[in-house]
């Protein structure tokens, strides 16, 4: 009642202030532009107050750090404890390369890997498949079999750093792949995690790297949870994805909805299958983009743990290890000027402290010149740099949640999580995740945020520093990373010689017998497991599962 | 005299369609007829199309690095194909040194990130051969 | 050095391309060249496919083309976008579906903006059909537009008319523009795999009780598709040639072509009076003089028209 009244009191006074006071101003000097709009283009206004935040009930609502709804973080102490894992994403050209690069990563105080995979591995095909003509270790490092994996991992120990790998269509074959080599180098049972990003469902919506139908893709992507969690406990089985929404053109909000609604999708996939809730959802985890847009970031962090945690509660889960929504981030490729690449160290800045401010699990900053090319060693150093001055010297990890209870954040924070539920009730209409996606509801959703964001810049309504304004020509005097030219020849090399000394008979057998598998409702696992042993490459492994599932077709949507 | 047909064309296995798709849409508004190929398309299935809809412009973006063999395997192609009316420009993740060589495959232009759509409207409107 | 004809008649893809543009622009070198195409046509068999937004013909008709070439037949495909009547751009992306036909050199795939023209279809689409005709396509597959309108004029143009139906959208067939209810010859109830298939086929089959046959005079049959599953194509082309060996049987191709052609006559003359209208200066300004009085209430808009008409015919 008191609150209520102070409240309404609030209010009146607050609205005497907008007529005297700020309008006194505004009859003055009229402000800088006629309305303010952030990045999810909704209205900003010029002030917040306690009236703005409808969610009051602080422990309801907000609650301490480590308790429902987990609103202010996962862990009671947050950083005060361990720091966030700092994960460079890394991987290009050969094994070999790739793997001198993670050596140096770790030299340099980085704490755990993560390895992109270039675009004939993402698909699912061997270096030498003629659609592979032109990608070899552009965009990630070439792992056609086993032995690349033997590669690219010797000398690193898997049973102390955690591993993280992009990869969504042919996952379970890769994942695979790290298990064969651990076994190989007696270490399998001793593996210190990782992930598998393994999210089919943002590859249809947006980063468009998948193989199969959505039908299959689920099957497989359920059949990892169950093998992980009965087998590789520590490992998350899915790490689901909003970067890839926000980088093909997305609000943060559409960001936050399609994610999570991806996340409860899999969550309804195998709890249909018959699996506990409780054992595997403690295995999945997020990754999310940050933008430039501190508050708005940082807010959708928060609102993406307290939603995450209702939802989860709804489904049936019981142990708290499984409300948790634990999350990687990066930072925004998307936002980084190609223009006087060196300012890009700033953008990065501000989103790795949002990154940080929102409560991440582990962070990649990105290098400067990405919008150029693959990042060079230094670029890759100095964007490590960044993250260690976060920690060490900002100051900003000695508290948890330190926007909470900011009139802006809270108001931010409530109103990302009314339009998230808003975007449940539309994809709920449609009849579901998959379903909207066949209707191409995302798609457009995304492509019409994606072409206005660009309209505002081209009007000047959205200033992107050195791109539509404080231009400078010059010339562009960043080193670009140059790979080495013989590695495309060595790896077809490598291949012909496998494909040549390996058992031949055994290899046909244990395809034959994952095709049998893959017809019928077998977890396909194991058998996936035993062809990757006998070096089955992945194009093989992969066709034999293109000719049972077929191929996905993606729709005309812009 | 009619319209400006373009095809806007995705080479290899490259997922990344926001540009495309945004040029696309961006053309259209400019009055343009725009063919938008879909992903993943060889240099083949781009040059029939580009003969078959008889467009004045190719556009291929390709964010994935592999411009320097899949932008010049189509700028060939057009060539053997005696398509030299049509204009052939590119888009992307594209290192200042690679520009010299593409341009002399055949790539009339260029664009990189940050390129304001109407810079592209504008090149096609100019150069455009009818 | 062949000539255009003898280009188009050898199935050259750069002369039809090249040509199809010229009709397009109204190019008035293009017509000389249509009239003498005129006859080398009439071996085609052209099949429109229409029906709602988002029912997937453009996959329904790469899975049937896939068919109709494993049997060996040349096909041409004219697929129709709207074009905007604001800038007049059009973004046209029917290629996407077609997969690997899009490079095999015995189809020839198309993609037209409508460009003012309503009814689904686009003003060159006649001309098109001619040319492809010509150039040795067995079969030709148009696609509409398919914003939902009522997108009747395919029938005039097509000898076998393909409504293509989803379940779950509209919910009831009653709720299907009745026009477009009654051009098919061959309903496709394609996505059979989606729930609701059996219903929607069942509601067709009580609405075909109590509809009599209208434009062909024969019952259309129902075929259930599916591009997930890729089943029903066979079928569906089965259906087609049943249903073309009906028309030639019973002189109905005749009869269908009858239509088409008029409608091409039609066309040809309303595009001439438009030209000879629009493309004088001083006709062109005293129709912006008329327009005007019939603004200012001077004039009504038939003594406008009368004007115009008597200074067309002197």
């Amino acid at each position: 009642m008191d609150e209520k009244n102070t409240k309404k009191m609030l209010s009146a006074a607050k609205k005497r202030w907008k007529d005297t006071t700020l309008q006194q101003t505004l009859t003055k000097n009229s402000e800088r532009i006629k309305s303010f709009h952030n990045l999810s283009n909704k209205e900003i206004t010029t002030l917040y107050t306690p009236d703005d935040i409808h969610k009051d009930d602080y422990l309801a609502n907000q609650n301490f750090p480590g308790q429902f709804p987990f609103l202010r973080g996962i862990h009671p102490n947050l950083y005060r404890g361990r720091l966030w894992t700092m994960r460079q994403f890394a991987g290009f050209g050969s094994a070999e390369e790739t793997n001198q690069r993670y050596k140096y990563l770790l030299d340099h105080g980085e704490t755990g890997l993560s390895v992109a995979f270039d675009y004939p591995t993402l698909y699912g095909y061997d270096t030498d498949h003629p659609c592979a003509r032109g990608e070899f270790g552009k965009c990630g490092v070439a792992v056609s079999s086993l032995k690349d994996m033997e590669i690219l991992f010797s000398g690193i120990p898997v049973d102390t750093i955690t591993t993280s790998m992009t990869i969504n269509g042919p996952a379970a074959i890769i994942w695979a792949m790290y298990i064969a080599n651990a076994e190989k180098q007696h270490i399998s049972k001793k593996i210190n995690g990782g992930t598998i990003q393994n999210d089919i469902l943002k590859e249809y919506i947006a980063q468009k790297s998948y193989i199969f139908p959505p039908e299959p893709s689920m099957r497989l992507i359920v059949d990892t949870f169950e093998y992980g969690f009965k087998e590789i406990p520590r490992w998350n089985t899915i790490s689901i994805s909003g970067y890839h929404i926000r980088e093909a053109g997305s609000t943060a909000i559409q960001e936050l909805a399609f994610t999570l609604a991806d996340g409860l999708e899999y969550v309804k996939a195998a709890t249909a299958r018959g699996l506990d809730i409780d054992a595997f959802a403690p295995r999945l985890s997020f990754f999310f983009n940050a933008h430039n847009d501190l508050f708005e970031e940082i807010a959708k962090y928060r609102a993406a743990r307290r939603i995450w945690a209702q939802e989860l509660k709804k489904m049936g889960a019981k142990k708290d290890r499984s409300l948790l929504m634990r999350f990687h981030t990066q930072t925004a490729g998307c936002s980084l000027s190609a223009q006087q690449p060196e300012i890009n160290i700033v953008r990065v800045t501000i989103q790795a402290l949002a990154a940080v401010l929102g409560g991440t699990q582990s962070l990649h900053t990105n290098s400067m010149d990405e919008a150029l090319a693959l990042p060079s060693e230094k670029a890759v150093r100095i964007a490590l740099r960044t993250q260690q001055i976060i920690a060490e010297e900002s100051g900003v990890t000695y508290t948890v949640d330190p926007l909470g209870g900011s009139y802006y954040v809270e108001w931010l924070t409530d109103m990302m999580e009314e339009e998230t539920y808003r975007y449940f009730d539309r994809i709920e209409r449609l009849g579901g995740v998959i379903p909207a996606i066949e209707k191409g509801f995302f798609q457009r959703e995304i492509a019409e945020s994606a072409y206005r964001y660009q309209k505002e810049i081209d009007n000047h309504e959205r200033i992107i520093v050195g791109v539509n304004d404080y231009q400078l020509d010059e010339t562009i005097g960043i080193p670009i990373l140059k790979m080495d030219e013989k590695g495309e020849e060595r790896q077809i090399n490598r291949l012909k010689k496998l494909r040549k000394n390996r058992d031949n008979q055994k290899v046909r057998e244990r395809l034959d017998q994952l095709r049998k598998a893959a017809e019928k409702d077998h977890n396909l696992m194991p058998f996936i497991l035993a062809c990757v042993k006998e070096y089955a490459t992945l194009g093989e492994t992969c066709q034999v599962l293109r000719d049972v599932f077929g191929e996905y077709q993606e729709l005309a949507i812009y | 005299m009619g319209k400006i047909r373009v095809l806007v064309a995705k080479p290899g296995l490259d997922g990344h369609d926001r540009g495309a798709k945004i040029v696309a849409r961006a053309l259209r508004d400019a009055g343009m007829e725009v063919i938008y190929s879909g992903l993943h398309q060889t240099a083949d299935q781009i040059i029939t199309t580009a003969i078959q809809e008889d467009v004045h412009v190719i556009g291929l973006s390709l964010l994935s690095g592999a411009h320097m063999t899949l932008f010049v395997d189509v700028a060939t192609l057009a060539k053997k194909h005696d398509l030299q009316n049509v204009l052939i420009i590119g888009g992307g993740i594209i290192p200042e040194d690679d520009i010299p060589a593409l341009k002399k495959a055949g790539i009339s232009a260029v664009f990189g990130p940050g390129t304001p759509v109407e810079k592209i409207v504008e090149y096609i409107e100019t150069y455009v051969k009818r | 050095m062949k000539t255009v004809e003898q280009q188009i008649l050898a199935g050259d893809q750069q002369a039809i391309a090249r040509l199809i543009t010229a009709v397009e622009n109204n190019s008035p070198v293009a017509i000389d060249v249509m009239r003498s195409l005129h006859r080398h046509t009439g071996h085609a068999h052209i099949i429109g496919v229409t029906g709602v937004m988002g029912g997937g013909k453009s996959s329904l008709i790469y899975k049937l083309s896939s068919v109709m070439r494993k049997k060996g037949l040349k096909i041409g495909i004219i697929a129709i976008d709207p074009t905007s009547p604001f800038t007049g751009g059009a973004l046209l992306g029917d290629r996407i579906r077609m997969g690997e036909l899009s490079d095999d050199p015995d189809v020839f795939i198309r993609s037209m903006g409508t460009r003012g023209m309503l009814g689904g279809l686009s003003g060159a689409v006649y001309d098109v059909i001619e040319i492809l005709d010509a150039a040795g396509k067995d079969v030709i597959l148009i696609e509409t537009v398919g914003v939902g309108q009522a997108e009747v004029d395919i029938v005039k143009v097509a000898d076998t008319t393909i409504v293509l139906l989803v379940p779950g959208l509209g919910d009831s067939i009653q709720t299907i523009k009745a026009g477009l209810m009654e051009i098919a010859d061959i309903f496709v109830v394609n996505k059979a795999d989606k729930p609701g298939a059996d219903q929607t086929v069942a509601e067709l089959e009580s609405f075909l009780d109590v509809y009599a046959p209208t434009v062909s005079q024969r019952k259309p049959v129902i075929v259930s598709t599916s591009v997930k599953e890729n089943m029903g194509f066979e079928d569906l082309h089965e259906q087609i040639q049943l249903h073309y060996m009906f028309l030639q049987k019973n002189e109905k191709v005749v009869e269908k072509r009858k239509i088409r052609y008029e409608v091409v006559l039609v066309e040809i003359i309303r595009k001439r009076l438009m030209g000879l209208i629009y493309d004088q200066k001083r006709l062109t300004q005293t129709v912006d003089q008329l327009v005007s009085d019939v603004v200012q209430r001077k004039l009504d808009p038939y003594t406008a028209a009368d004007t115009i008409f008597s200074s067309l015919i002197k």
